[in-house]
């Protein structure tokens, strides 16, 4: 039989697709790097894994955005390649300059290790209690399992679990892929090479704080589900459109003498999973939980970059897949982005856990953004992209100000214990009013120009009472923002309130990286309107 | 260039201020800061140039660089003869809150470079405001001067300064927020009349005439409402009597005097010329706030116990007068509208410093703690009594001048709404002598000034001081005016009596704007001519 089979395929029947590999190469060279992490992570001495892992990151990062850079600097035409599953066009560039640089500022919060002795991942406090009485190896308390194992050589400072940098870099490549899929299957392989890692690194703290596993379990089961919700939606619109890719599934719908239940309801299905990952409205139960539990840096990662991979996926299916149907399904997202920002501003109010409140913040931003998204107009996806960058810069300083306040118990996350900071130190809290005034969308911070743009597209799209709706959101959520800022500087501190620790190199470049951003987008904005102006999503 | 110059000297100031650890020094910078931005004010005026105004130069002093190409918006500084005497009264006022706040009682932990430093930075800000010719400039500096002073009353204002500038606060971020749905609405209605969305005034103004009434009509809404919590009418005033009362003097001196005035000005700036046909169709509702406004402010004015509610409430009844003024449509009553909102600048941030000194003094806001003060303090009685007088309108005084004008301007398009503001003087007079016979003349009474004298204990009805409080603080005397206060007060007299006798100056530079504002409206003056 062999013989026949193969004389019925010729060898050139499969001819491998070309590869543009100077507009894939910063994927490329971040999922590479991430392979070397695990190398790494192998083959190394545990003492000498975390100088070696922050420095690979960081040159991964920075070799992905050089090469990005060239790329993107030559003004390239859109293309897709590897058989047109990925485009790499003007939205494609620009969400993975954001990724990228977000990533970079993720790394550097989750690499920093003079916060908290020994970085914000070893895995116990009764080993930071060692670590701060001087010995590795000496473990006393805390569960059987830590005894005997290793941290490092006696005498000095525990290392942290690096595994976190692999992950991260996973995570990276995955959204990268994510945003610029250009077939719904590329797009469901991509969400579960970012989610994953995610989901682990969620749990990373979770032999200090039971909260940790707690959020890496909630958000595991969570993104199952979402993802089974999306996969049940690829199939229905395969189903309907017979390709999996996006600009087949729009022609299917222009030309439409097939069902509309599976173009719906695979439509409804499909975009459920994608807002579950963006932290949208009525799928938003997980948010709360998983930023509160996991690790400060981990949540700001998740926050600023999962944020952008989401909406850049969501911008992406709606504008080249759904343009033509656009009249069938925006009623419903109108609602959706409604409850959207009417639960994150309202909840928001009641919340006393400020890694929580952010959370509701994200929420509001994300209903904000929807507003964006559901423009399908050029206005539309640059506005989205810039508000994508403004808060993922923003969203990443204010979780590197909150990983610097602390007490005994690690950090201070009840709002009553931030009372009167601005006494102990004036910086620190100016430099949280600032990005708490950017996330209000107060004018000369980037959050501003952003609602601004989001706004402008949305109102040019006919979306009027939906953009008041926003506004009014938009003061509620203030309140929340303001009360921070109150207890800041008009309370008196509180007698044995929490310390603020002098952040090192790596947390400081963090911060600063995402103050300077949101200063300058909101002051001098116009390079970035620019290059997110560049083109629509193509595919 | 000008009008750049001036909107960075107390920016910058404030930048310099604010570090300085040694305060005497901190506060000289500042006040060197507001007296170098008074005199660029005075050049500023003598640059103006009064018959260009007259041959249709809507703004002047130009400059205009671009800022955001995508949102068409640029950084476009001019002034027109409204926007020129709103800086003068800024101008003015600052150096004497400044001098006035020189020994200002601050809450514990509070130092006096970070005060004189929020009220530089807000002084910059307000001159953006009023020097702005595009519309998304202007939004940026209207909230952006929410900022400082939020802080000013936040941080140094009295016992419930936290609940007043939260609600300050919200008031006007709420407010901003419509205002910005407008300002989108605006620039996107822009793209569709122009082919370009462009933010500039003199642009958007072309744009008014051919913009359909229910257009103009959603936008002007926005902005109105903005304008209206801002410049407090009535159904949106409830901020102003707590952030009057908790913010220290300093700062409600500039929140009363000027930042107020923001909204009569944007009013006349941006809701008439931009959306003409909606501000006729909704005057009548602005109009009926408006008085309303002047009656219950004055009554409300006339019932307060405490003293800077009671300056509150009086400013609530007088911004009234000038909304009137502006929604009566003649070019005589937007000029006595302007010189009203310099006027009562000048006269209310007097009755604020005033009062602000008569607490300083007693230690209590309350009406009821003083009396008789006339017989130990003549001079503060006396600056009491004028700046008091000047508040009601008395003849020869300032006001009398621009609330004439605005209901003689007035009377002939909305004769009733003007007879109905006309009793509001009634309540003027009664607010302010009442206020003045309870607490100045008679026998000395009262607990706060019986236990500054050491005479007696705060223990009567209505009092404030705690006995044990009064008791450590022993006898601190209620002195007279001390030579500071003395100077802090004379140029506000000055003034008052110089623009009682001698508003044409000032007319004149109010008035071809007015006349021009008239056009842009779209109206003729129901008497015509410009009467002096």
């Amino acid at each position: 039989m062999t013989p026949v089979v193969l004389a019925q395929a010729p060898a050139d029947a499969i001819s491998a697709p070309p590869i543009a590999y100077g507009a894939i190469a910063p994927v490329l060279i971040v999922l590479g790097g991430a392979c070397l992490a695990v190398l790494t992570e192998a083959f190394l001495p545990r003492h000498q894994r975390w100088p070696v892992q922050v420095a690979l990151s960081l040159v991964v990062l920075a070799a992905a955005g050089v090469t990005l850079g060239v790329y993107a600097g030559g003004s390239p035409a859109a293309v897709t390649t590897l058989g047109d599953a990925l485009s790499v066009d003007n939205p494609t560039l620009f969400l993975w300059g954001t990724l990228l640089l977000l990533g970079l500022g993720s790394v550097l919060l989750i690499a920093d290790r003079s916060v908290e002795p020994g970085g914000a991942f070893i895995p116990s406090s009764a080993t930071r209690a060692a670590a701060a009485g001087g010995g590795g190896g000496t473990v006393t308390g805390g569960d059987g399992a830590d005894v005997d194992r290793d941290y490092g050589e006696p005498g000095s400072a525990p290392t942290m679990q690096t595994e976190v940098f692999p992950f991260a870099l996973f995570a990276l490549g995955g959204m990268m892929v994510f945003v610029s899929a250009n077939d719904l299957l590329t797009m469901f392989i991509a969400l579960e090479v970012l989610s994953l890692p995610l989901y682990l690194m969620c749990g990373l703290a979770r032999r200090r704080r039971l909260l940790s596993q707690e959020a890496a379990v909630k958000y595991f089961l969570l993104g199952a589900f979402a993802s089974a919700f999306f996969l049940y939606g690829l199939a229905l619109l395969y189903g309907y459109a017979g390709s999996v890719k996006l600009s087949a599934i729009a022609q299917a719908a222009a030309g439409s003498d097939r069902s509309d239940t599976l173009l719906f309801g695979g439509l409804a299905l499909l975009v459920v999973g994608l807002l579950f990952k963006g932290s949208v409205g009525p799928f938003h139960t997980w948010t709360p939980d998983v930023y509160q539990g996991a690790p400060t840096p981990v949540t700001a990662f998740m926050a600023a970059c999962t944020k952008v991979a989401a909406f850049g996926a969501i911008s992406r299916v709606l504008f080249v897949a759904f343009d033509t149907t656009r009249w069938e399904w925006r009623g419903v997202l109108w609602a959706v982005a409604i409850v959207s920002m009417v639960i994150g501003a309202v909840l928001g109010l009641t919340q006393t856990d400020i890694k929580r409140m952010i959370a509701y913040s994200s929420i509001a931003h994300a209903g904000f953004l929807l507003l964006g998204s559901m423009s399908i107009t050029e206005q539309g996806v640059s506005a989205t992209l810039f508000y994508l960058l403004a808060y993922g810069f923003t969203t990443l300083a204010v979780f590197g100000v909150i990983s610097l306040v602390r007490d005994s118990d690690g950090e201070a996350l009840h709002l009553s214990q931030w009372a009167g900071l601005a006494k102990r130190s004036p910086l620190l809290a100016g430099v949280m009013t600032f990005l708490l005034l950017a996330l209000a969308g107060i004018p000369l911070t980037s959050g501003f120009t952003a609602k601004f743009a989001v706004f402008a597209a949305a109102l040019n799209d006919g979306m009027a009472p939906l953009v008041v709706i926003a506004l009014v959101a938009s003061a509620v959520a203030a309140f929340f923002y303001l009360r921070v800022i109150v207890l800041m500087y008009f309370n008196e501190p509180a007698p044995d309130g929490p310390t603020v620790t002098v952040p090192g190199a790596f947390t400081t470049a963090a911060i600063t990286l995402g103050v300077l951003v949101t200063l300058l987008l909101g002051i001098v904005p116009s390079l970035a309107l620019g290059m997110a102006s560049g083109g629509p999503f193509s595919g | 260039m000008l009008l750049l110059v001036l909107l960075l000297v107390p920016l910058v100031g404030a930048a310099l201020v604010a570090p300085i650890k040694e305060q005497t020094t901190a506060k000289w910078v500042a006040v060197a800061v507001s007296v170098v931005e008074l005199a660029l004010v005075v050049i500023t005026w003598l640059a103006y140039s009064v018959p260009a105004a007259r041959n249709g130069a809507r703004f002047q002093l130009e400059f205009a660089v671009d800022w955001i190409p995508a949102f068409g918006t640029r950084f476009a500084l001019g002034i027109d003869g409204f926007a020129l005497v709103m800086l003068a009264i800024t101008a003015v006022l600052v150096p004497i809150v400044m001098a006035f706040s020189w020994a200002e009682k601050l809450p514990e932990g509070r130092t006096q470079s970070g005060f004189y430093a929020l009220i530089l930075a807000t002084e910059g800000l307000l001159v953006g405001v009023f020097a702005a010719t595009d519309v998304f400039l202007f939004y940026v500096f209207f909230e952006a001067m929410l900022i400082p002073m939020y802080f000013l009353i936040g941080r140094f204002g009295g016992p419930r300064r936290q609940y007043a500038a939260v609600k300050f606060f919200l008031y006007s971020l709420l407010g901003g927020l419509i205002m910005l749905a407008s300002v989108i609405g605006l620039f996107v209605v822009s793209g569709r009349e122009l082919g370009q969305g462009t933010f500039t005034w003199v642009e958007l103004q072309k744009m008014a005439a051919s913009l359909p009434e229910s257009t103009q009509i959603w936008l002007f809404l926005g902005f109105f409402v903005a304008f209206a919590i801002k410049a407090p009418l009535v159904p949106f005033h409830t901020w102003l009597p707590d952030a009057g009362a908790e913010a220290p003097v300093g700062a409600g001196v500039l929140l009363v005097g000027v930042l107020d005035k923001v909204g009569t000005f944007g009013f006349l700036r941006y809701c008439l010329p931009l959306f003409p046909l909606a501000s006729q169709k909704l005057a009548p509702l602005v109009l009926t706030l408006a008085v309303i406004g002047i009656l219950y402010g004055g009554l409300l004015a006339v019932g307060q116990t405490d003293m800077k509610r009671f300056v509150s409430y009086t400013s609530i009844a007088h911004f009234g007068f000038i909304a009137l003024g502006i929604f009566a449509f003649s070019t005589q009553a937007f000029s006595g509208s302007v010189l009203y909102m310099v006027n009562h600048g000048v006269s209310t941030g007097m009755l604020f410093i005033v009062v602000g000194l008569v607490i300083a003094r007693g230690g209590s806001r309350l009406v009821g703690d003083y009396g008789g003060v006339h017989k130990v303090a003549p001079l503060l009685a006396g600056a009491f009594l004028v700046a008091g007088l000047s508040s009601l309108a008395l003849p020869g005084t300032n006001s009398f001048v621009s609330e004439f004008l605005v209901l003689l301007g007035s009377f002939p398009r909305q004769p009733v709404y003007t007879i109905l503001a006309t009793v509001g003087i009634i309540f003027a007079a009664l607010y302010v002598l009442w206020m003045y016979q309870r607490t100045m003349q008679g026998p000395l009474r009262g607990s706060a000034v019986l236990a500054a004298l050491g005479g007696g204990r705060g223990d009567g009805p209505g009092t404030m001081i705690d006995p044990a409080v009064a008791a450590e603080r022993g006898a601190t005397g209620f002195p007279d005016l001390s030579k500071r206060e003395i100077g802090v007060l004379t140029p506000l007299i000055v003034l008052i009596l110089v623009l009682g006798f001698f508003p044409g100056p000032v007319l004149d530079v109010i008035n071809p704007t007015a006349a021009a504002t008239m056009t842009e409206v779209g109206l003729t003056d129901p008497v015509g001519g410009v009467s002096r």
